[in-house]
């Protein structure tokens, strides 16, 4: 199958999804009527009956239900229905999933250290953060390059989960393959502390799966409900998969110029597995919709030059990589992305849409118009102190600028949490009594 | 004659050198900035002289910041430059010979974010720029704000967050420094990824700052010293 064929089967499968037992012939007609829009919407190639609109939140349908999100981190089942009421009650065009970022008792049970979580360094009402930090070193980009895999079990995961620490001593099975030396390569794993790791693992294992439970049937029951799913899995940029938590953003800094060759062989030994990573959970999601959020290439966080040089050749590899599965990419521009308008309109024209934090919005449309969906840009100040009327004007001027012949979906541009619901709704109200095309 | 050709030789050498440390460290030359000091060190030069062209040497990188040819990572590798620059000098600095400094500044990431880099930038953009920075760290409660201005009389406060959780924690510090009777005796600045007008009324600070050389304009202005 070609690429566009491939795309299209995976469009297919999305829109009339196997197996679903729609709750009315209303549900049905509301899927069915939400996924046209939104295919019609990204690929460019039809005008939709209106303007979409995504609501992508992060804890907000916690705090909308009065939970904290230490709560929707460890209950699943409460988490499936406050993020079953917050779409019901806001009626978007999608649901992004009941991704709260757990299974928090996951990240317990294997001492988590990369990041801190509701309850375990923030407050239990607050939401996750980062952990800044070197988690890869300077001098380890030839061992990263060399095997991934091996590098990961045996360097980064060790690192990042310290009930994992006594993987340091793995062996690398790549060199296994006599009668001789099985004692040699295999005795670690007979001793006691990587014996108690995999125990640990096993444990972990469990509660994903029993996440996983979970996660599938919300998944079920909003297709049931007559919501499409906007997506169904990630990727990353490959400078991002480097910058973020791998090298930290002080760590790449420095490589840009002590290294810069190093950075660039490793995104290049990196794409493949995240170019799978991002089909395969199309195909296990029946949706060719995958997010790939963009941190680190933001306005400001490097010049253009810079941008050209580490940022854009590898995202783009990335982008074509996935396309090329059928994959419909939808990029997460998170932060400014206005000074490189220009530069991604090089890309294959109706494969990507391109959600943005803060933009102009107007020049976003004119660089990408013909070329990639435009999306956003619900900003988080006017979500959070902003009042209904300010939500409704800004909502009117983003469908007359970005809506003018399609290829524009409302949504927010950042992860929100507790904010204004009635802002909220006022946004969505307006979309789809104002972005009705004509 | 001789003596006096060898004195305006070296002079002219000197002078040559200093332009060289200020230029490469503009133009972020690690090796060779690093070359240029230890040379010069080498050579018995006065260690305050050549901090001094470190900080003139800073100064081109802010300049450069503000109007867009350098971006974050150029301004975070000139930090990495200056430091080993410091670490080689100051060995040899006589105590007693800190520089006159513009004024002092309280800042900090506030209460329930964690964030650190923007804060960082900031802070050391401020501190080359010849602020004394009081700098209280990330997730840091009011009360330590309103302590260290009582104790500083810091007539400037930098609050930094990254989070939308941060509006609410800037707006709570700036009702502290007003509870403890301090508001009208600092100027308060806010920044950050998602921080706007309509957030900077929200908490009732004086001004936001979109980066870093904005905060260190900001600042000038408020003591005076633009």
């Amino acid at each position: 199958m070609s690429s566009d064929e491939k795309q299209e089967a995976l469009f297919q499968k999305w829109m009339s999804p196997e197996g679903v037992q729609f709750k009315s012939p209303e549900a049905e007609k509301l899927y069915k009527e939400r996924a046209t829009r939104i295919k019609n919407a990204v690929q460019l190639k039809k005008k939709p009956d209106r303007v979409p609109v995504f609501l992508i939140p992060s804890f907000a349908p916690a705090y909308y239900s009065g939970l904290t999100p230490r709560e929707a981190m460890y209950d699943y089942e409460k988490t499936n229905q406050a993020w079953k009421k917050f779409y019901l009650d806001i009626q978007p065009d999608a649901h992004f999933g009941a991704v709260a970022p757990g299974p928090g008792k996951f990240f317990d049970i294997l001492d988590y250290k990369l990041y801190k979580w509701p309850g375990h360094g923030v407050p239990e009402d607050t939401t996750y953060q980062c952990i800044e930090g070197e988690y890869m070193m300077a001098d380890e980009y030839d061992a990263l390059m060399q095997d991934p895999t091996h590098f990961f079990n045996t360097v980064y995961l060790p690192r990042i989960f310290g009930k994992l620490e006594p993987f340091k001593q793995l062996p690398n099975l790549t060199t296994f393959v006599e009668i001789y030396g099985t004692g040699i390569t295999f005795f670690p794993y007979g001793l006691p502390d990587v014996q108690a790791a995999f125990k640990a693992l096993l444990e972990a294992g469990s509660e994903a799966l029993k996440w996983m439970g979970y996660f599938g049937a919300f998944f079920k029951e909003m297709t049931e409900l007559g919501f499409p799913a906007g997506q169904v899995g990630y990727t990353k940029a490959p400078f991002d998969i480097i910058a973020d938590t791998l090298r930290g953003t002080r760590g790449v800094m420095m490589d840009m110029y002590r290294q810069p060759d190093k950075i660039i062989a490793a995104m290049d030994a990196m794409l493949p597995f995240w170019i799978q990573k991002g089909a395969i959970e199309a195909k296990m999601g029946g949706c060719p919709i995958i997010f790939i959020p963009l941190h680190k290439g933001a306005d400001g966080f490097m010049s253009n030059e810079q941008y050209k040089k580490f940022y854009w050749p590898y995202l783009k590899k990335i982008i074509v990589g996935l396309v090329n599965e059928g994959v419909f990419p939808f990029l997460w521009a998170e932060g400014g992305y206005n000074s490189r308008l220009e530069i991604i309109r090089d890309l294959p024209k109706g494969k990507t849409a391109w959600l943005f934090d803060i933009v102009d919005i107007e020049k976003a449309k004119k660089a990408l118009d013909g070329i990639a969906c435009v999306c956003g840009t619900m900003p988080t100040d006017l979500l959070t102190v902003g009042n209904p009327q300010q939500a409704i004007d800004h909502a009117k001027k983003c469908i007359d600028v970005a809506g003018k012949g399609g290829g524009y979906i409302m949504s927010n541009g950042a992860f929100f949490d507790n904010v204004k619901w009635n802002t909220l709704k006022a946004i969505v109200e307006t979309v789809k009594k104002y972005g009705v095309y004509k | 004659m001789l003596a006096d050709y060898s004195v305006q030789h070296s002079l002219r050498r000197e002078t040559k050198m200093a332009k060289d440390l200020v230029n490469t460290l503009a133009d972020l030359k690690e090796q060779e900035a690093v070359k240029i000091v230890k040379d010069r060190l080498n050579a018995g030069e006065d260690p305050l002289k050549i901090m001094g062209d470190a900080r003139k040497g800073m100064e081109i990188v802010g300049k450069r910041f503000a109007s867009s040819e350098y971006f974050i990572p150029d301004l975070v590798y000139s930090g990495e430059i200056l430091k080993a620059v410091t670490e080689l000098v100051k060995p040899k600095l006589a105590k007693a010979t800190e520089s006159k400094k513009l004024g002092k500044i309280v800042f900090g990431t506030v209460a329930g974010d964690i964030h650190d880099i923007g804060k960082d930038i900031v802070v050391f953009m401020l501190d080359v720029s010849g602020f004394e920075v009081h700098d209280l760290g990330v997730d840091v409660p009011t009360q330590k704000f309103v302590d260290k201005i009582k104790e500083t009389g810091a007539p400037i406060v930098g609050l930094s967050g990254f989070l939308a959780l941060a509006f609410d924690s800037m707006k709570d510090t700036v009702e502290a420094i007003k509870k403890a009777g301090l508001r009208d005796k600092v100027k308060i600045m806010i920044g950050g990824g998602q921080i706007t007008d309509e957030i900077k009324n929200y908490t009732g600070a004086d001004a936001y700052g979109k980066d870093a050389m904005t905060g260190v304009t900001l600042a000038k202005k408020w003591v005076g010293a633009s």
